[in-house]
Parts: structure tokens; sequence; C-alpha cells
């Protein structure tokens, strides 16, 4: 499904990533842990299309295209979701009517008819089930005047409501309390499926209590350094990242 | 259409001409060039005007020679030659397309773009009205409608044939002939526009002028407009259309007064799309426009809603003069400048009657090269005891070569006033942005969503159909500004 070749990414005069290669197949489930400022969130933006990043060399493949070359907006509609590490507010806009329009677009995209306000609602109402979200929300103005675990939350619903092939998560976790950490982690669990994959981006292992991954992947200083099933994430928990620093990178 | 209604349509079409007093043999004619007492006198006698009318104007005339132009708005445009135009010109339908096959495409491709019904497109693009006979009568309908609960509605020419004693009576009431130059010139030139008179304790059943766009189509760049709301009765007033109209006068000078008479409420809802020039800044209308309303009894409201996303130039204060105790002012407005726009508009309130209140929202967007100025003034005077302001202005910025600028005035001389202003100037985020794109949508309906959020609190002031038309035109007016 995505097939990361020697990726090297960088922002101004910054090399960030330097040679990240990375196979997610169909129904996996990746944890990409690593210390502060190994390049975890770079991965991520860069996937999604974030301007300010230059790739300098390697290459990214969904489902056979070049990802790269897609604007945003043409990703996301091709299947990619980024969950995002700091939910952005829209003031005025109310948070169903976002998420009506967003869906439509990927629906549009995907060759399907639009959902009007009566269908979107039913569907909503469902999803809303899933995160532990009151309707009331929805009302809102998108992410303006959530608390931290309500906007991570609001990620979760437009994840399961834009149903993406590959979904991003960038540390979802932060910022969570242990209550909003398990409904993060069930709301996942839930949407695993043997067509969507996950590349579950975070500095603990306490998020991955909820979600067990397929692999664990330790990204340091730019650079996948260590590869192993879930094991490894209690590795790390228990040894922390110094040892990295005395490890030789592969 | 049947044979009877089509005669019976011909014949208020022939009506409708007679009544401008556009004959045949005068279709062609110009006044020529320039202003002088004697061109004030031509078109008075065009007109068909009586004596006193004639008087004004010529009052007004020789108080605009004595006046300067203004120059303290933040507006650059080079200097506009007074004499090098046509103060009176009858409409010119022979120049226009005969079908919206000569029509310019891109205009509509726009027309298509802000869901513009296709009887009125016809007529907006310049097309010889004989191709629209049904707008046309539909717009009598409603007409006979009105007069049924006794509401004058019609134009200003017909009401100072047919109702001269209110208008000689309002005329110029609150917009005093010298008010300031451009209000002058309209008072000595006016072309024509539109009156509206309710009677005591009549709530307007419909919107008005939402049918009655055609109306306003042809009444050219000095358009007069006297709206008299007497005791108790209420009436929203719709002005403007957000397709672009082909026009080709530069100069536009309108004026518009509104009186309010106790427990009146009349909500003046504007949405203002003239040609803005090209992307380079070539071109576009200049529109100086005096705007104010005066509450003149108890508890009466006055209303202004403006959304202004057309003209080079904008320079507009839609006010209100609160004289009756326990009178309402209100302004709403958006303002969007793109590509070499400027903008420099605002309001006043002048609190005058006891417990007097007004609220100003004020959304200002700057894109491209656009400069958008909010200029407002509060004036509380000795007498407005326990008078309340309340003043709101957002700049929002897309890109770093457009500008926002706030200046506002507030002149409290009573103490027992509370006056609140506050102030916001924000950029469009790069976050906002990429978190909308992440989600499907493209850049340009992000940055339509956006603005439009940005925007809610004065188009929730808009009566719902305009409201939707209005969304479409920002999204419309920002067009090339991303990406």
């Amino acid at each position: 499904m995505l097939e990361i070749r020697n990726l090297h990414a960088r922002v101004g005069d910054h090399d960030i990533l330097k040679g990240l290669s990375l196979t997610v197949n169909p129904g996996e489930v990746h944890a990409i842990m690593g210390p502060n400022g190994s390049g975890k969130s770079t991965l991520a933006h860069v996937l999604a299309g974030r301007e300010g990043y230059e790739i300098t060399e390697g290459e990214v493949v969904f489902e056979g295209r070049n990802l790269l070359e897609l604007a945003p907006e043409l990703r996301a509609r091709a299947g990619v979701f980024l969950a995002f590490q700091y939910p952005v507010e829209i003031p005025g806009i109310g948070n169903a009517y976002f998420l009506r329009t967003a869906a439509n677009a990927i629906r549009q995209a995907r060759g399907l008819e639009e959902l009007d306000a009566a269908d979107f609602l039913r569907v909503m109402r469902e999803k809303l089930k899933l995160v532990k979200l009151d309707e009331k929300m929805m009302q809102r103005s998108v992410n303006d005047g959530f608390s931290g675990g309500e906007k991570k939350r609001n990620e979760i619903l437009q994840m399961a409501l834009l149903e993406p092939k590959l979904a991003i998560l960038d540390e979802t976790d932060s910022g969570l309390d242990i209550d909003a950490l398990k409904i993060v982690g069930d709301g996942v669990t839930a949407l695993r499926s043997p067509a969507r994959s996950f590349i579950v981006i975070t500095h603990y292992q306490r998020l991955l209590d909820h979600i067990t991954p397929d692999f664990v992947h330790v990204l340091y200083q730019g650079r996948i350094v260590e590869s192993g099933d879930a094991s490894l994430a209690l590795e790390l928990e228990k040894h922390g990242y110094g040892w990295l620093e005395k490890a030789p990178a592969r | 259409m049947d044979a009877r209604n089509e005669k019976r349509t011909l014949e208020q079409l022939v009506e409708r001409e007679y009544a401008h007093g556009f004959v045949s043999d005068v279709d062609a004619e110009l006044a020529p060039k320039g202003l002088s007492e004697d061109i004030v006198r031509f078109i008075s006698a065009k007109k068909g005007e009586p004596e006193w009318l004639l008087d004004w104007r010529l009052k007004a005339f020789r108080r605009w020679q004595q006046m300067p132009e203004p120059k303290w708005a933040l507006v650059k445009y080079p200097p506009i030659d007074y004499q090098d135009i046509h103060y009176y010109a009858a409409p010119k339908k022979k120049d226009g397309p005969k079908s919206l096959d000569e029509v310019d495409p891109e205009l509509l491709k726009t027309y298509d773009k802000l869901g513009v019904p296709l009887h009125e497109r016809a007529i907006l693009a310049g097309v010889a009205v004989d191709a629209v006979f049904d707008s046309v009568s539909v717009a009598t309908t409603y007409k006979a409608k009105l007069a049924e609960v006794g509401i004058l509605f019609c134009s200003f020419s017909e009401a100072v044939k047919e109702h001269p004693e209110l208008v000689r009576k309002y005329l110029g009431s609150v917009v005093p002939v010298g008010d300031n130059y451009f209000a002058a010139l309209n008072s000595a030139v006016f072309s024509d526009g539109s009156f509206v008179f309710i009677p005591k304790g009549v709530r307007c059943p419909m919107e008005l002028s939402t049918y009655f766009r055609i109306n306003a189509a042809n009444t050219g760049q000095f358009e007069r407009t006297l709206i008299i709301a007497d005791e108790g009765a209420h009436v929203s007033y719709l002005e403007g259309c957000t397709a672009p109209k082909r026009d080709e006068n530069q100069l536009h000078a309108a004026v518009v007064e509104l009186v309010a008479h106790d427990d009146a409420v009349i909500k003046y809802s504007t949405v203002q799309n003239w040609y803005p020039g090209d992307k380079e800044g070539r071109g576009g209308i200049y529109n100086f426009v005096t705007k104010r309303g005066k509450c003149a009894g108890r508890r009466a409201k006055i209303s202004w809603t403006q959304v202004e996303t057309g003209s080079a130039i904008t320079w507009k204060y839609p006010s209100c003069i609160l004289l009756g105790d326990d009178s309402v002012g209100e302004f709403y407005s958006v303002a969007l400048t793109n590509n070499f726009q400027q903008a420099d508009t605002g309001t006043k309130m002048i609190h005058i009657g006891k417990r007097t209140r007004s609220t100003i929202v004020s959304k200002g967007i700057s894109a491209g090269h656009g400069q958008n100025t909010y200029r407002g003034l509060v004036r509380i005077s000795e007498g407005a005891e326990g008078a309340r302001s309340y003043a709101q202005c957002d700049s929002l910025l897309l890109g770093d070569q457009c500008g926002a600028h706030t200046f506002p005035y507030l002149q409290v001389k009573n103490d027992t006033a509370t006056v609140e202003h506050e102030a916001t100037t924000s950029k469009i985020g790069e976050d906002q942005l990429f978190y909308c794109q992440q989600r499907g949508l493209t850049a340009e309906d992000a940055v339509s969503m956006i603005v439009t959020g940005f925007c809610k609190e004065v188009l929730r002031e808009l009566p719902m159909e305009f409201a939707v038309e209005a969304h479409k035109l920002l999204g419309v007016s920002l067009e090339g500004s991303v990406g």
C-alpha cells in the first residue's frame, strides 16, 4: 500500500529525514517511536503534503502513485488521513458543516453520491458513539474552545467519517488523560480492518496498550534504526532512548 | 404566455417607459459633457420636475461649487475631471447585446457560480429588456400586493410626480444638500432611484426589492433612495445584487436617506459588487456613497448590513442619527478588497436621545494588493444619558502585499454613557489551510470557508436568500488569491 524508499527531507538548511525507508501493507499497524527531534512529525507532514519541506532524495509510492507529486487535498482524496498533533481551530464554521463538506469532497472523489444533511446526521451520530463525543459539540465551531482531549477525539471522529485507507496518527496521545487515551485507542482499534493501514507516531508506549501494533520502528536522527514487533515498544519504555546515542546507525 | 397576457405585459412595459420619461425620439439623447447650472436645468426639465425640485438641485449645485473634494480617506486615485462626464444620458438600449449569446462568456460563468436565476442574467448583462417580459410582470404583480396594504414603492421620478408632498417633506432631511462633496453632487444631478413609504403600523409583507432588481438596473450613476417608515412600521430593504453588472460609468455617487418614526424598524441590506477593475488595477468603479438614517422617533431602529466586494474604490459610511429616546442603530459590514481594490468604509453613530444604543460589527478582508480601512465615529452628545455603544472591528489578511487599517473616532460628552471598542487583525493561517486541505478541500474552498467563518456575525444579519448569495460571492471574489 505504502512504500517509502530512502526518503530525505529538509527544512531550510536542516536535514531532518536522512534516508528513511518503510513498507506498509494493507491492514498493518506500524508504530513509529523515537525521541524528540528524530523526525517523527516531519514524516507525518511530508506524507500529508504540508508546505515547507524540501524532498531532496527518495520516493513515496502510495497504491502505485507517486504521493509526493499530489496536492494535499488529492492525497486526502486518495485515502491518506492525518490526525493532527495540534488540531486547528476554524472560528465561525460549525463542526458538522465542516465534516460534511470534507466527507462529501472525499466521497465525490471516490465516485460516491454526496450525503445530504439528514444522511450525514445519521452517519455522524453513529460515529459519535465511537469516540463518546456529545452531539452538541458538532454545532460548535471547528475545534474552537474544545479541550485537548475533545480535539483529539474530534480527529478520530473525522477519521471514522472519512474512512481513509492509510491513517497517520501524529502523537495523538499527547496531552490526553487516561480515560481519553482509552477512548482514542479503542476508537482506532474499532476502525482497524484488512483494507486499512495505520502509522501511529508516538513518544510513549502507553497508547500502544490500547492499539496493538504489528510493527514497531525506532526513528532516530532521520532514519529507522531498529524495527521489531510490539515487544520493542515495551523495551523502549523500560530503557528509554538513551542507548540510541551509543548504537551505530544502521 | 397567452395572447391577452402578452398584450397586457406589453402595455405595462410601454407605460413603464413612459413613466420614466423616455420616449423613442429622445432615446439617443445625451447631455453635453460637463456640469453647469444649465445642465442641472436640462436634467430637471428632461424629467419634467416641479419648480421646487429644480431650486433644490440648483442650491445643491451652488454648494458643490464651493466645496473642495475630500482628501481624508485612505484611498488613492487619479484626479476626477468632473467636466468630462455626461450627467444625463437616455438609456442606450441599442448598444447592448441582443441576447445572452452575445454576452461575454466569463460573465455568464460568474452568474452560474453565483446561482443567478436565468431570467435575471439577461437583465444584468444588459440585454435589451424586450427579452424579459416575464420578470417585469412578476414585478408588477408584487407591486399590486404592496399597494393593498398602502405601501408606496416606486421609482424616485414617479414619487416626485405622484407623491410630491412626501418627497418634498423628507428629501434632504437626513442628508442635506451641502452635507458633503459627493452628496451635493448627487443632489444636483441625481438621475433616479427608489422611493418607499410604509404607513403607520404596517409591516411590509416581503423583503423589498428582492423581486425588483430590474428596476434598479438602469438608475444610473447618481442614484437617490428615500425610505420612510411611519410609526410602528417595519420594512426590510435589499439593495444591489451579487452579480456583477455591466456598467460603463466609472463614477458612482449615490445617496440613501432613511427616516424611522416612533417604534419603526428599517433594515437596509446591501450587496455591492460593481466592477472592481482587472488584476492589474485598471478600470473599476469609484463608489462614493452617502447613506444615513435618522431614528426620528422613540424606540426607532435602523440597521445597516453591507457586503462590499466590488468597486475599485469604496468610500462609504452608512450612519445613524439616534435622535429619539431609546432608539437603536446597527451597522454590520463585510468589506473585501482583492487585487488593487481600496475600501475606506465604516459608520457614524450619533447618539442624541437618551438611552440610545448602537452596535458596530465590521469585518475587513484584504487579499492581493487590496487596502481595507475601517473608519468609524461614535459620538455621544451631552443629552444622551445612559447611551451605550459597542464596536468590534476585525481584519483578516490573505498574503503579505495587502493592508488593513482601523480608525475609530470616539467623542463622548456624557459621562453616563458606555462606549466599547474592540479591534483585531489576523492573518489567514497556513495551518488552517493545510488542515482543510488534509480533509479533502481545495485551497480555494478552504479560503472561502475560513473567510465565511470570519464573517459569520455579519452574514447572519442578511435575509436568508441574500446570505446564500453573499456566501458564494465571497468565494468568487477571492478566486486567484491563493495558490
